[in-house]
């Protein structure tokens, strides 16, 4: 066993060197006070025993001290607060156009889902050099996704989206750890993070898949009839969802909130919640009837109806299905969509990333 | 003063009073019912050192060999709320609180003597629900008791074990305000605010958190068994309810009672530090009013415990903003403890001893506090063996070393009788050599990024793990050391005298064991706490005290 001692972590992502930077720091400064205090303490109970300081002076005090030994302190931990809140904004802010990997955590699993359709358990593939954005979401109870080498850690709670990112800076095998207690096996709950060569990953990435994330989604929008109502026409009950994800969305209570992950999910378990401006409460609710990984993929749906690269189905059976005014890319959407989505997303992102990590 | 001429014949005093199983079950004397707090938390902290035990031996290799993942996680789920609940909340407050609030302030009792018999009660019916929910099957959720997994998926005793938390928090509710109101309408002529001992003003500070922030436990309690048992809607998103909201609820008051673990340790220092220095405390003001400002502020901080759990950017820079706060009143005590020794005349029996020990570990325990105020280091370290080690350091390095500090400085009031130095002096040292091997390995554990409550972790883990695991053995003996030679004390211990270390204070002017109601005339204080000066004659042209 001895010949296993490591007493630091790897250091495998962006943000590793600015948290191990400001950890340092924080060493040192325990380190001096402790020392500090250590000393004096030391120092006076040799220098003041009772065999060579028979009598003790009275002292009251010093306000002067005081206010120096307040202010120093106070002087020391702002610098900290500002050190730390300057990297904490980094790493709770994903870079626009990063890639997305769905995460669904259960007892005492991890499942992955990339856009390109891959799935796994317990062992997340992901490309250096590339930013990697997770959304995040429990079937159970809280569990925490936690990878040391890369100093990120957040909670995946059940009923919501939670994200976090990363950028990852060298290839190898890291620990991937749940950290939020979950029951029995809890300590089992733990997996791998490949970190790969981006052109390994690409590789990686488009082997054997039998469809993308958006694709899988498209089938779902059309085998739970989300297609009857969300048209592209004026005729819908449901609002249009092109161009609707990240995109601001009015309410009918007159507030205005961003379309996200958080927003689509809830939009499509419980409807009535949040309803859009113009439209009726008239949506059921899907609670109890679609997984998470089938409500992962509406997601990914309508993201990808976002950005142009999916487009709505071939309505099926509406009475009225002649009276659309855009009218669907005839036979064969779905499988041209697959093929537009898959590479999409690597497209178009690869051009945002440079800008943004700058 | 007067007492010291009646203590030469034979005295009753509370101990020989009245004999009997009956005089000690339905006293209301502050001192005994202190006695039968010290009986029953001792008996818990030796139950949750065994389960510390075990955990400890189980984390001795990789592999979770030992114990099955349930009993592990039973195992560190009950050392957890026996240590908290049962002997830390209670420790110094409920012990030294009960029996020296009322002889420090010169009073003959507590404010509600009844209340006070009631509130042991109330806390020994309590841990009978914890005790109950241990023996039938065990508890699985961690101390935190976070939701949903406590109110719908653990298949542990859940309700009986909430129950027991629930009813022994009016235990606490109930010796806060006895403490509140006794130090407001209770104390000797002459005894002013300022004049008090910083051991009431902690003390005080204390009561403040244990009445206002334990209501808001009992609350959350009933709300998670609500849902357990009736499935209403509270904290499990499945039933429409937020899991956050149970976390909140749990933090605004398990923070504050952190410091109801500390700051009465905080108080013992004081009293620890001057007298074996012979010196006022130094900046007494300040000392004072830095207990009233953790107990303020320590209401404003709770939500750092949930910077990965998906609260706001801005809540968590919020939160750690003001968790920075907190620490400056701590460290201003540290300084005036240190700066009390200056000039002092300082001598090393046991109790300071442990007092320096506190002041090292405490110290660790509040600046690695500030590593995870940081929200960009909590992000790594928070839910490792990093955070295992920094509240342990506060916890146990400030809260039970205090502890045991207390327990020898008082010892001899207490019992009247002296407990032996050497075996004392031995023990301090192996608590605190014992602590740090055990402790401190956790904090590189942690930042490795070895997760908390793991029955098995990676072997690159091992090593660090075994010196924790050779650390703790090392504590157990420190530990166990006291149990045995205060024993033996009772029987054979020399006779301590009112006052064996020439202490000031009220507490030390009146017989050791004291008689039944404390004084035999209501003192009047015409002097400033920690009088060392006229105590020792040296003050210039002053009448000797004592």
């Amino acid at each position: 066993m001895w010949r296993n001692l490591p007493l630091f972590p790897a250091r495998a992502s962006s943000m590793a060197g600015h948290v191990d930077a400001l950890y340092f720091a924080l060493v040192a400064m325990a380190a001096f006070f402790t020392f500090l205090v250590a000393a004096l303490i030391l120092y006076f109970a040799i220098r003041y025993r009772k065999s060579r300081s028979p009598e003790a002076t009275q002292i009251h005090g010093s306000t002067a001290l005081e206010l120096l030994w307040t202010g120093i302190p106070l002087g020391i931990v702002m610098i900290i607060f500002v050190w730390s809140a300057v990297i904490f904004f980094m790493q709770t802010r994903p870079p626009k156009g990063s890639m997305e990997v769905y995460t669904v955590a259960k007892q005492w699993m991890w499942k992955f889902q990339h856009t390109e359709g891959q799935r796994e358990i317990n062992q997340l593939h992901v490309p250096s050099g590339r930013d990697v954005r997770m959304i995040m979401t429990s079937q159970d109870v809280i569990h925490s996704f936690y990878v040391p080498a890369f100093r990120i850690k957040a909670d995946v709670l059940p009923g919501r989206y939670t994200t976090t990112w990363f950028h990852a800076t060298t290839p190898g095998t890291y620990h991937l750890f749940c950290a939020e207690y979950c029951g029995t096996n809890h300590s089992a709950m733990v997996g791998e993070v490949v970190v790969m060569e981006p052109a390994d990953y690409d590789r990686w990435a488009a082997g054997g898949v039998d469809g993308s994330l958006a694709s899988a989604g498209e089938k779902s929008f059309q085998h739970y009839g989300c297609s009857m109502c969300h048209r592209s026409d004026a005729a819908g009950r449901g609002p249009n969802l092109i161009g609707v994800f990240d995109h601001p969305v009015l309410l009918d209570d007159g507030r205005t909130v961003n379309a996200d992950e958080s927003y689509i999910r809830e939009s499509i378990l419980n409807p009535g919640s949040k309803i859009v401006s113009g439209f009726k409460n008239i949506m059921p609710t899907f609670e109890g009837q679609l997984s998470e990984e089938e409500v992962i993929g509406l997601v990914a749906y309508v993201k990808a109806l976002g950005n142009g690269t999916a487009n709505y189905p071939i309505p099926v059976s509406e009475p009225n299905s002649g009276a659309y005014p855009v009218a669907p890319k005839a036979e064969g959407s779905a499988a041209k969509s697959d093929k537009t989505a898959t590479p999409q997303p690597r497209a178009t992102q690869a051009t945002p990333v440079t800008p943004a990590a700058k | 003063m007067e007492t010291a001429s009646h203590s030469t014949e034979a005295k009753t005093n509370y101990l020989n009073a009245d004999y009997g199983i009956k005089s000690w079950l339905l006293t209301t004397d502050h001192k005994r019912i202190a006695l039968l707090y010290l009986g029953s938390i001792t008996v818990f902290f030796f139950l949750g050192g065994f389960f510390a035990m075990l955990i400890r031996l189980e984390l001795l290799t990789p592999a979770g060999d030992l114990v099955l993942s349930d009993t592990y996680n039973k195992l560190f789920t009950m050392h957890g709320v026996v240590m908290i609940f049962l002997f830390l909340i209670p420790s110094i407050p409920a012990v030294f609180g009960n029996f020296l609030v009322p002889m420090m302030i010169g009073a003959k009792d507590l404010a509600f003597p009844k209340l006070n018999l009631a509130s042991w009660y109330i806390f020994i019916i309590g841990a009978g629900f914890i005790l109950y929910a241990i023996l039938t099957g065990g508890l699985d959720t961690g101390w935190t008791f976070y939701t949903p997994y406590s109110t719908t998926y653990s298949n542990s005793n859940v309700v009986a074990a909430a129950l027991g938390v629930f009813i022994t928090g009016f235990s606490s509710i109930f010796t806060g305000l006895n403490i509140i109101v006794t130090v407001h309408r209770m104390r000797a002529p002459g005894l002013t605010w300022r004049r008090l001992p910083l051991f009431i003003w902690a003390h005080y500070a204390t009561s403040v958190i244990m009445v206002l922030g334990t209501p808001v436990l009992a609350i959350t309690i009933v709300l998670v068994a609500l849902e357990r048992l009736f499935h209403f809607g509270i904290f499990d998103p499945r039933l429409g309810g937020d899991p956050l909201l149970f976390q909140h609820l749990f933090w605004f008051y398990s923070h504050p009672a952190v410091y109801i673990m500390i700051l009465p340790s905080m108080g013992v220092m004081s009293e620890v530090i001057a007298c074996f220095s012979r010196k006022r405390i130094f900046g007494y003001d300040f000392v004072a009013m830095s207990s009233v400002a953790i107990a303020v502020l320590g209401f404003l901080v709770w939500a750092h415990h949930m910077f990965v759990a998906g609260i706001s950017t801005y809540a968590a820079m919020i939160f750690s903003l003001l968790t920075f706060f907190v620490a400056i009143p701590s460290a201003v005590k540290v300084f005036n403890w240190t700066a009390t020794l200056y000039k002092g005349s300082i001598t090393f029996e046991t109790p300071m001893l442990y007092a320096f020990a506190f002041i090292g570990l405490f110290t660790m325990g509040g600046l690695t506090g500030v590593f995870l105020g940081a929200v960009a280091i909590d992000l790594h370290v928070t839910d490792t063996y990093f955070v295992v080690a920094h509240f342990h350091y506060v916890m146990v390095g400030g809260g039970v070393t205090g502890f045991l500090c207390a327990l020898h400085f008082w010892w001899p009031k207490m019992t009247g009788k002296m407990y032996p130095e050497a075996f004392a002096k031995l023990s301090a040292v192996l608590v605190f050599v014992g602590f740090n091997l055990t402790f401190f390995p956790q904090f590189v554990l942690g930042y490795m990024g070895m997760p908390r409550r793991y029955h098995a972790y990676p072997p690159e883990f091992q090593v660090l793990n075994v010196m924790s695991t050779a650390g703790a053995s090392i504590l157990a003996v420190g530990f166990l050391m006291p149990m045995i030679y205060l024993a033996w004390s009772l029987q054979y211990g020399k006779e301590a005298g009112p006052n064996p270390y020439r202490a000031a204070g009220l507490e030390w002017m009146t017989a050791s064991p004291p008689p039944e109601f404390n004084f035999d005339e209501t003192p009047v204080v015409t002097w400033e706490a920690y009088n060392y000066d006229e105590i020792d004659g040296t003050k210039k042209g002053v009448e000797v005290v004592g």
